[in-house]
Formats: C-alpha cells, sequence, structure tokens
C-alpha cells in the first residue's frame, strides 16, 4: 500500500515550480509552446497591420484613380510619380506582397502557427510539443522568413511582382517588371525559409496529437479544434514540399538558366535561348499546393469557431462525427481539385470537367459543416461574448462566400468570371474574411489563457460590428464589379470605356475598406490594453469544456502543476439534462455524475469503489 | 507499480497509443521528401507527354552506383544487428564501410554527370530532358549527404558508448533513414529507366 503512493505525487513535482530562465530563454529563444504561440501571434499581427496597410494604398489607387496622393511621399518615396500618382509597377508590388503576407504569413503562421502551437497541448493535456526544440526552430525560420520578405519591401527596384502565385515567365525574368529581380529572388529565398518553418511545426503538431494525448483522450474525445490542427498540418506536410519543388525549377530557371518553365520568349524582338519548357507545368505544381493552402488557412478557422460555438450556445456540437468526417474529406478532397484554378490555361475540357465535378462535391461537407453549425446554435442558450460574434460571423462568410465557389467551380461559367473582381470578392469573403474571423474568434476566446485577463467586451462588439459590416461593404459590391468585367490586378480603369460605370462602386468599396481597416485600431488598443490592463480572468471564465481550462489561470511550464488529468467523457457535454451545471468538463469521471449519465455511460464505469476506500488513481507514467 | 487488493480503480482511462514521437516525427520527414520527389518525377511526366523531349542513354556508372548503394543497405543492417548483440567494434566498423559506400555512391553519380557533360549533355543548354535528370540525381545526392551526416554522428555516439542493445533508437533511426535513401534512389533509377523513350 504504501509503495502504490511514492508514485503518485511524483509526476507533479517536476513541474510545480517555475522555470525561471532569464530575459532571452523565456521570451526570445523560448521552447515553451505557449510562448511560441504569442510569438506566432504578434508577429502575425504585425503582418497584418502591414499586408491590410498596402491594401489601403492599392485601394486609394482603384477607388479614387485620379486623385493626388503625393501626400504619400513620406511613406513611399519614389513610388510616387511626379505627378502625384502612383508608380504602376508598385501597383502590382502591392498587390504581390498584400496577397503573400496575408495566406501566408497572416493566416497560414498567424493563425496556424498560434493556436496549434497554444492548443494543442494543452487541449490534449500534454506537457509542450513532441519536440521543443523544433518548435522553437520553426518560429525561428519563419521569423528569418519575416525578415527577409519584410526587407525585400524596401529594396530599390521593389518586391515581388508577379502576383502572389509568381507564375514565370513573369516571375522568371528580370526584363518583365523590375520586381521580377531581386525581389523576387528575396520572396524566394523567405519563401523556402517558410516552408522550411512550416514543415518543422508541422512535422510537430502531427506527432504531438498522436503521440502525447492524456489518458483516456482517445481521437473520438478529441476537441474538434484539435481535428482541424490535425488535419491542417497534414495537408500541410503533403502540400508543402511541392511548393518546394515548384520553386526549386523556378529558381534553376531564374539563376542558372535552364528551361523548365521558359519556352520561344522574346523580348525586344530578340529570343531568349531557353528552349521547350512550360509554364503550365509551374501552375500544376503551384496549385498543387495553392489550392490545400486554401484548406490550411480555414480549417484551423473552422475548428476554432466549432469549439467557441458549442461553447457559448450550452449545447453539444451537432454532428461530432459528420463534423470530423466532412473536415476529412475536405482534406482529402483538396488534393484533387486543384486545376479549377487553371480552367482557361488552354487545359483539355474533358479533363476540367473532370476538376469541375470534383470541385463541386466539396460542397457537400461544406454544407454539411454550415448545418451542423446552425443547428448546434438552433435553441441554444446563446451567449454573445465577442469570440461567438466573430464565429458567427465566420458562418455568414462561409455560406455567403461559399456560394459563388459554386459559380465559379463550374469550367463554362468561369470562362467569363476567372480574372475578374468577381474571384477576389469570393476568395476574400470565404477563405481570407471567414478565417480573419475565425482568428479574431480564437484570441478574444482564449486570451484569457494567453494573459490572464479579460480583452474589453465593450471594444470586442464595436469592432465587431464595425469589420462585419464593414467586411460586407467592401466584398459584396466587388461581385457586381466582377460580373461587370473588371479585370483583377488592373492598375486603373479609366482608360477603358467599359469599365467606367461602376467608378462610383470601386469609391464606395474603398471608403468600406479604410474604415474596416481603421476599425482594427480598436482591436489593437484592446489586445495590448488587456494584456497589461484588462480585468482580471478566472481559470474558467467561458465555462468550458476542454482541458485547457483546468490548468491555473495563467499555465506555467508544464501547463498542470500536478498530475495531467485524464479525460472521461467528450469536450460537448453542455447542458446535460439531469446535470446540476451546464457544462461536465472532460476530465470529470461518469461516476461522478450519476444524475446526468446515460444508460451506456453507466456501463463504462467499470468497477465502482468499495465503501470506506479512498480511491487511487494510479499514475504509471514512467518516471520522468 | 504494484497494486494491493484494497484499492479499486474507478474507470481508468485508456492510455492512448503512442509511438516513440523521435521516430514518428522522422516518418514524417521522409513522407515530405517523398513528396518533392513525387512532384518532381510527375512534373517529369506531364512535361515528357508534352513533346519535344530529348532521349539520350543513361550513364553505364548509374548501376554500378545502384549496387554500391544496395550493398550499403545490407552494411547498414549489418551495423544494427552487430549493436543489438553489443558487438560495439562491428557496429564501428560497419558504420564506416557504410559511409565509404555512400561517398562512393556520390562519387559515382558525380562521375555519371561528368559522362553526361562529355558526351554533350549540360544542365543548361540542351533539352529540358537533362536537365530534369540531373535535378533528379542531385537532390537525392543532397539527401544522400544528410544521410551520411546521420551516419557519423551515429558513429561518435557508438564510440562514446551511447548505442548498445539497450540503447538502439538512435542507430534504428539512422537505419531507417538510410534504408530510405536507397530505396529513394532506387525508385529513382527504376522511374527513370522506364520513362527513358
Amino acid at each position: 500500500m504504501a509503495t502504490a503512493d511514492i508514485h503518485i505525487t511524483e509526476g507533479g513535482h517536476d513541474h510545480d515550480h517555475d522555470h525561471h530562465g532569464n530575459f532571452w530563454t523565456t521570451y526570445v529563444f523560448s521552447t515553451d509552446h505557449k510562448m511560441i504561440a504569442k510569438q506566432y501571434l504578434l508577429t502575425g499581427i504585425f503582418w497584418a497591420l502591414i499586408g491590410g496597410t498596402l491594401s489601403v494604398i492599392f485601394r486609394l489607387q482603384l477607388g479614387f484613380p485620379d486623385a493626388d496622393i503625393s501626400w504619400l511621399e513620406p511613406l513611399l518615396g519614389k513610388w510616387i510619380t511626379e505627378q502625384g500618382k502612383l508608380d504602376p509597377e508598385f501597383y502590382l508590388a502591392l498587390v504581390t506582397m498584400h496577397g503573400t503576407i496575408m495566406v501566408f504569413f497572416v493566416l497560414t503562421a498567424g493563425l496556424s502557427g498560434t493556436f496549434s502551437n497554444f492548443l494543442i497541448p494543452l487541449q490534449i493535456g500534454a506537457r509542450d510539443m513532441a519536440s521543443g526544440f523544433m518548435n522553437m526552430l520553426s518560429y525561428w525560420a519563419f521569423f528569418l522568413s519575416s525578415v527577409v520578405m519584410f526587407i525585400s519591401l524596401f529594396i530599390e527596384t521593389g518586391p515581388a511582382s508577379g502576383g502572389w502565385v509568381i507564375y514565370p515567365p513573369l516571375s522568371a525574368l528580370p526584363q518583365a517588371v523590375s520586381g521580377s529581380g531581386l525581389g523576387m529572388t528575396l520572396w524566394l529565398v523567405a519563401m523556402a525559409l517558410f516552408i522550411v518553418s512550416q514543415l518543422l511545426g508541422g512535422v510537430n503538431y502531427i506527432a504531438t496529437v498522436i503521440n502525447m494525448r492524456t489518458h483516456g483522450m482517445s481521437f473520438s474525445k478529441l476537441p474538434l479544434t484539435i481535428w482541424a490542427f490535425f488535419l491542417t498540418a497534414v495537408i500541410g506536410l503533403l502540400s508543402f514540399p511541392v511548393l518546394l519543388s515548384a520553386a526549386l525549377l523556378l529558381i534553376f530557371d531564374r539563376s542558372f538558366g535552364t528551361s523548365f518553365y521558359l519556352s520561344d520568349i522574346y523580348i525586344g524582338g530578340e529570343a531568349l535561348p531557353n528552349q521547350g519548357g512550360s509554364p503550365v507545368l509551374f501552375q500544376h505544381l503551384f496549385w498543387f499546393l495553392g489550392h490545400p493552402e486554401v484548406y490550411i488557412v480555414l480549417l484551423p478557422a473552422l475548428g476554432i469557431t466549432s469549439e467557441v460555438v458549442a461553447t457559448n450556445s450550452r449545447k453539444p456540437i451537432f454532428g461530432y462525427k459528420a463534423m470530423v468526417g466532412s473536415m476529412l474529406f475536405i482534406a482529402i478532397l483538396s488534393f484533387v481539385v486543384w486545376a479549377h484554378h487553371m480552367f482557361v490555361s488552354g487545359m483539355n475540357p474533358f479533363l476540367g470537367s473532370v476538376f469541375m465535378l470534383l470541385t463541386l462535391i466539396i460542397a457537400v461537407p461544406s454544407a454539411v459543416k454550415v448545418f451542423n453549425y446552425l443547428t448546434t446554435l438552433w435553441r441554444g442558450n446563446l451567449r454573445f461574448t465577442p469570440a461567438m460574434l466573430f464565429a458567427i460571423g465566420l458562418v455568414s462568410f462561409f455560406i455567403s462566400g461559399g456560394l459563388t465557389g459554386i459559380f465559379l467551380g463550374n469550367s463554362a461559367i468561369d470562362i467569363q468570371l476567372h480574372d475578374t473582381y468577381f474571384v477576389v470578392a469570393h476568395f476574400h469573403l470565404v477563405m481570407g474574411s471567414a478565417s480573419f474571423f475565425g482568428m479574431m474568434c480564437g484570441i478574444y476566446h482564449w486570451f484569457p489563457k494567453m494573459f490572464g485577463r479579460m480583452m474589453d467586451n465593450r471594444l470586442g462588439y464595436i469592432h465587431f460590428w464595425l469589420t462585419f459590416a464593414g467586411v460586407y461593404m467592401v466584398f459584396f459590391p466587388m461581385h457586381y464589379i466582377g460580373i461587370a468585367g473588371y479585370p483583377r490586378r488592373y492598375y486603373s480603369f479609366t482608360n477603358f470605356d467599359t469599365l467606367n460605370s461602376f467608378s462610383d462602386l470601386n469609391m464606395f468599396v474603398s471608403i468600406a475598406a479604410i474604415i474596416t481597416f481603421s476599425a482594427q485600431v480598436i482591436f489593437i488598443f484592446n489586445f495590448f490594453h488587456s494584456i497589461w490592463r484588462g480585468r482580471k480572468a478566472t481559470a474558467n471564465p467561458w465555462e468550458s469544456n476542454t482541458l485547457e481550462w483546468t490548468t491555473p489561470v495563467v499555465p506555467g511550464h508544464g501547463n498542470w502543476p500536478g498530475e495531467i488529468p485524464k479525460v472521461y467523457r467528450w469536450p460537448y457535454d453542455y447542458s446535460k439534462p439531469g446535470s446540476k451545471e451546464d457544462f461536465i468538463p472532460q476530465h470529470i469521471p461518469f461516476s461522478m455524475t450519476p444524475e446526468s449519465n446515460l444508460p451506456h455511460e453507466n456501463e463504462m464505469i467499470k468497477l465502482e469503489k468499495e465503501e470506506g476506500v479512498n480511491v487511487v488513481v494510479v499514475d504509471d507514467r514512467k518516471g520522468h | 507499480m504494484e497494486m494491493t487488493s484494497d484499492f479499486k480503480i474507478i474507470e481508468e482511462p485508456k492510455k492512448t497509443l503512442s509511438m516513440h514521437p523521435q521516430k514518428f516525427a522522422l516518418w514524417l520527414f521522409m513522407i515530405t521528401v517523398v513528396m518533392v520527389f513525387a512532384a518532381l518525377t510527375s512534373a517529369y511526366i506531364v512535361r515528357q507527354a508534352e513533346g519535344n523531349w530529348l532521349v539520350f542513354e543513361l550513364p553505364q556508372t548509374f548501376w554500378y552506383s545502384t549496387a554500391l548503394i544496395a550493398v550499403s543497405s545490407i552494411t547498414m543492417h549489418w551495423a544494427y544487428l552487430a549493436a543489438k548483440k553489443d558487438n560495439l567494434d562491428m557496429v564501428k566498423v560497419a558504420i564506416i564501410i557504410t559511409t565509404i559506400l555512400g561517398l562512393l555512391f556520390t562519387a559515382a553519380q558525380y562521375h555519371g554527370w561528368k559522362v553526361l557533360a562529355e558526351e554533350g549533355y549540360h544542365f543548361v543548354g540542351n533539352n529540358v530532358s537533362v536537365s530534369f535528370l540531373i535535378v533528379l540525381v542531385g537532390l537525392h545526392v543532397v539527401h544522400l549527404v544528410s544521410g551520411m551526416i546521420v551516419l557519423l554522428v551515429s558513429l561518435v555516439s557508438t564510440f562514446k558508448y551511447k548505442v548498445h542493445s539497450k540503447n538502439l533508437n538512435r542507430l534504428q533511426m539512422c537505419m531507417t533513414y538510410w534504408h530510405f535513401l536507397g530505396g529513394l534512389w532506387i525508385y529513382l533509377f527504376i522511374f527513370l529507366l522506364l520513362n527513358h523513350n
């Protein structure tokens, strides 16, 4: 009997006291998943501000093509022409960098990096990631990549300008546009580092979810957030190496003179030596990453909001297995639809119809997810926290942006719509804004666990409504502009008679974009002010079921001061009939809730304790 | 942990499935390498189907290098079996032979490139089929160099008595990676032989 007790507390002592490192090991070269998550978050916010600023500058050009913007000269220098206009080549650089930054640096690194790192160990009941060191390397590879990309914004020839998809020959030949010189080289270096960072992170996420779950945390008891992060990491692991291959061949074409993507090019009447390459080959390789990337961006947002919607509806998530199944299905489908980005690249129409069919099938799991969100909300005891509002906002964008995907996925209709503002409106709603709202939802919801304080609700509401209304004001009119035939990436439309009719709408969009972007200042203030001055949080402010809320208010190194809690039930026991509280956390055994157990749950109580004997839970973890 | 009969356990949750995290991470890493080569070989097929594709003889040396890497897999396995029996001297010899075979393989691949260059097939300037061959071979060699670094690390830890029958993880991972690199080359070679017309 005595020997049985010795091991029980041992696991706890290792992690009871804080490991006091110095400033560098605690805040900079930290291997703690929570600190790395915060590093990702702050870097992501920084990039979001840059990316947003770039979009405001080119929206000024699009909405007010005749305005004199020489007042921007202190910021943009020689990119403002003598006539007080934006330099047309710099306009291309702006849209390219806006896309690159938002897709990769904000919504991939900022979203997955923050929440996968923060929530995976906390929600599966692990002390840290499988490899803290690799996790640190992952952040610092991302940081280096950020530095290189940031520097490229300031070089004399300008950053990469060939669009975020960097199609050759535009991106391969410095003669094409000034940004395809040094700017493009830096872009490729930054993205290579970025891919390394994503792979290091992804390997860690997968290894952690599979190997480090606490006792009882079977896959069928995983919170949907973890399912989403896990599938996201799997998609990233399979698709980012392909982008690396594509980029490698592009680097050979650019710097060594090979002809993987280049053929029959004449510049100034003179033929280039490159023969026999195929630019469409690059498109295939790029979109084999590029399409899964959409889901790398979106799935974490869907996971986060599933969790937040269930918690704040005080109801079990509707169709847990259907939610997991549809995410799995989306993840698989994401690899077989890439060519719908290339319907007009001259591909075989039969092949086009195959990809069209596969693309339209994605509507099925997406609709399953939407209906599950709505049925979870239906007749719930809704608590409209800011996080909940952002989650509902995501559902709204997912519907309105997803519907236009059905048009675009149709290879015949795409002939009319491709490369117009209709496409821009579609993916900004369904991928950009939806994922951004998922990220905001996550920040508002897990802020108390990150910083031990609450964000201000009232500022959160103002931020939400301005952003929500703003996003629709920006992207709804864009559909009409697109149907009217406005092509994307054009510097100005004033020279085309047919494209003059919607100038006022473009102006409206630009004003709305500026308002929406300005509203983010409220968030920035709320975020930083609350870190130091916010109301002190309790350990479980949202009365939520998942394991992270069983930690101290601010979890220290190792996350739980004592033993890691064990898991007995799924994470969605909200408002269970018979239960006193309207939530039963995952670590509460069924034997403690006889009043609310269902018949099959009673059977899961294998052994009842005998009278007068204390219950001892044996810790069979290996010693540390 | 012995439990006496006085204790009863209440619905003790099951321990979740788990593997050695580093071995698991190695497998994930190998998946990413597979994806890199899957992308390149698919690109090869797609590009070849478009025509304007130069056909040339594969250098004879690739047969020898294939034999070298196959033998090196055997010696690697020999190192592992020796470690299982705590025959550390044998482990050292086997790892050194494996590394030398790896170096010979690298030299053979380089020789293959030189043979191609002498026949007038260069990375740049000829048909893209030559460029593809050189990228595939070169990228594999880059990975093989990383494998040889892993071999040297294992050798050093053998000298430090960190590899023995009770501590086989490091050598096992080294072996897995080395077999993988050998298999990868054999895949590439067969791929090149089959798609060479």
